[in-house]
């Protein structure tokens, strides 16, 4: 008796926490949103200014995935497969996006390429326009969601062991062949998982990119970004209506994380 | 290691190429040293109830059994998959000046506790989740049988077990929090010396040009991210080491 009632205690406990924290929220904000129906929402999403800034961010994404999917399982194998002097640094090095302010790595950046920064100054000769411009916003987002690939590559390369492919090896096979054909096959669901994760840190990065891009409203302004100015010019109808478009993508992350998760610990 | 490296390289450049004294300066400043200890007490406390929350939800997640569970576990990452500013103005939607249920929070301290929780809640929920799924219910189960109660079996059982777990997540949690800006910027209102934290301060000193005394912050940050990252590492090698003897 006693242990039913801790148990249904917590239960409740552990719902409300929740329900406090997160769903509450985040219905007050779908509620408000279509108070009025979907017409006013639909046109505050089909701005020019608000178009465009989806569309930059899609852009970013694009660039930015890819990037840090081929980083991720170099990195990894090299992690778990080589040995080389600083691979304790590099471990460290690889986690450091996860733990610092998206604000810190946007000044770190500011200050490599910005006009007196190390790189700014030649590349202001050679007349590149990085800071205040896309390069930038692409470089802070590939920066802020580089672990993820790695960290779930990781864990499912220790797994598998490397057996497999010193078998693929001693029958003549290249490095090549035996990525292709032993290694990327065994941690695919592994990589699908880290890039999913990659793509939600992409579409949502505001801190860095806030600091670099300069905010130029229709040129540097990502989703996120425009959220902030809709606020910021009492149009709560707007900023609500992109957030809404940006959690039900984070809702589908949630559900592609979920429908892979179990297949990739099951493999 | 290059691309990770170089811009932090510059970062600590940039906050030493006047000397110590002016990073010694900027560092404490009263607005930064107000900004700093605000960002360290609120992210101590959020730190706190996270790991009485957390280890709660992650054990309910594990040992409970009630319909729509599988949905209140693909819940918990919502904080991660959702932006953050996003996140931000939900919360004000709820707990802001318009609110239906008559909290209002806005430009407080509690706003940023609140902040912080919500952008944290994945981290020890799901560093513990995985360490008690693990450990076999029966265990737990012969302690009942032989006269245990249930809080002297959690301590002297479940508790040693998923310390590392909870630690790990706590320190998670706690980077995050110390780092946190996108939930803020809007709910906080960036008071100067009520609520304002470190990555807000950080962002003004920058939109003012004042890069020196920006990068003599955000160097202090560094470290507090840095050093948490090693006990993260030290947990890890001490409670693998454990497991081996």
């Amino acid at each position: 008796m006693r242990n039913l009632f801790t148990r249904l205690g917590l239960r409740v406990v552990a719902l409300l926490y929740l329900a406090v924290i997160l769903l509450g929220p985040l219905a007050i904000v779908f509620w408000r949103t279509f108070e009025d129906g979907v017409a006013p929402a639909w046109d505050a999403l089909t701005t020019p200014e608000t178009i465009n800034a989806f569309k930059l961010t899609l852009i970013i994404t694009a660039i930015a995935v890819p990037v840090n999917t081929v980083f991720g399982i170099v990195c990894a194998i090299a992690i778990v497969r080589r040995k080389f002097p600083g691979k304790a640094l590099l471990n460290v090095f690889i986690d450091l996006p996860l733990a610092l302010s998206p604000v810190v790595v946007g000044l770190a950046l500011f200050l490599l390429y910005g006009r007196e920064g190390w790189f700014g100054t030649w590349l202001s000769d050679h007349g590149i326009d990085v800071l205040f411009a896309l390069p930038s916003m692409v470089i802070a987002t590939i920066f802020v969601s580089l672990p993820f690939v790695a960290r779930e590559v990781v864990p499912t390369l220790r797994e598998i062991g490397d057996e497999q492919e010193q078998a693929a090896r001693t029958l003549g096979a290249t490095g090549w062949q035996t990525f292709w054909r032993i290694t990327l096959p065994s941690i695919r669901w592994a990589v699908i998982y880290g890039v999913i994760l990659t793509t939600a840190r992409c579409l949502g990065e505001y801190g860095a990119v806030a600091v670099v891009s300069g905010r130029l409203q229709g040129e540097t302004e990502t989703a996120t970004l425009r959220v902030q100015e809709r606020y910021d010019a009492f149009d709560l109808a707007g900023a609500y209506a992109i957030s809404i478009v940006l959690a039900l993508t984070a809702i589908l992350v949630l559900v592609a994380m979920t429908v892979i998760r179990p297949r990739g610990e099951a493999a | 290691m290059v691309f990770v490296g170089l811009p932090m390289a510059a970062l600590l450049w940039e906050a030493s190429s006047e000397g110590t004294q002016s990073f010694w300066d900027s560092v404490s400043s009263p607005e930064a040293v107000a900004a700093l200890k605000l960002t360290l007490i609120t992210s101590l406390a959020v730190s706190g109830l996270n790991a009485v929350l957390g280890t709660m939800t992650a054990w309910v997640l594990v040992r409970d059994h009630f319909r729509g569970k599988s949905v209140v576990n693909a819940i918990i990452d919502l904080p991660f998959a959702l932006p953050t500013i996003v996140a931000g103005l939900t919360l004000l939607a709820l707990y802001g000046p318009t609110s239906p249920v008559g909290i209002n929070v806005a430009f407080t301290q509690a706003a940023i506790v609140l902040a912080m929780m919500f952008v944290t809640l994945p981290f020890v929920v799901r560093t513990v989740q995985p360490v008690l799924q693990e450990l076999d219910p029966e265990v737990e189960q012969a302690a009942h049988s032989l006269g245990a109660s249930y809080v002297t079996t959690f301590r002297r059982v479940v508790f040693p077990n998923i310390l590392p777990g909870i630690l790990s997540g706590v320190a998670l949690a706690f980077a995050k929090a110390v780092g946190e800006f996108g939930s803020l910027v809007i709910i906080t209102g960036n008071i100067p010396f009520q609520t304002e934290v470190s990555s807000v301060y950080i962002y003004g000193r920058i939109e003012s040009g004042d890069s020196a005394a920006a990068a003599a912050v955000a160097v202090v940050l560094l470290g507090i991210s840095f050093l948490t990252l090693l006990s993260i590492g030290a947990v890890r090698h001490f409670a693998t080491r454990h497991d081996r003897a």
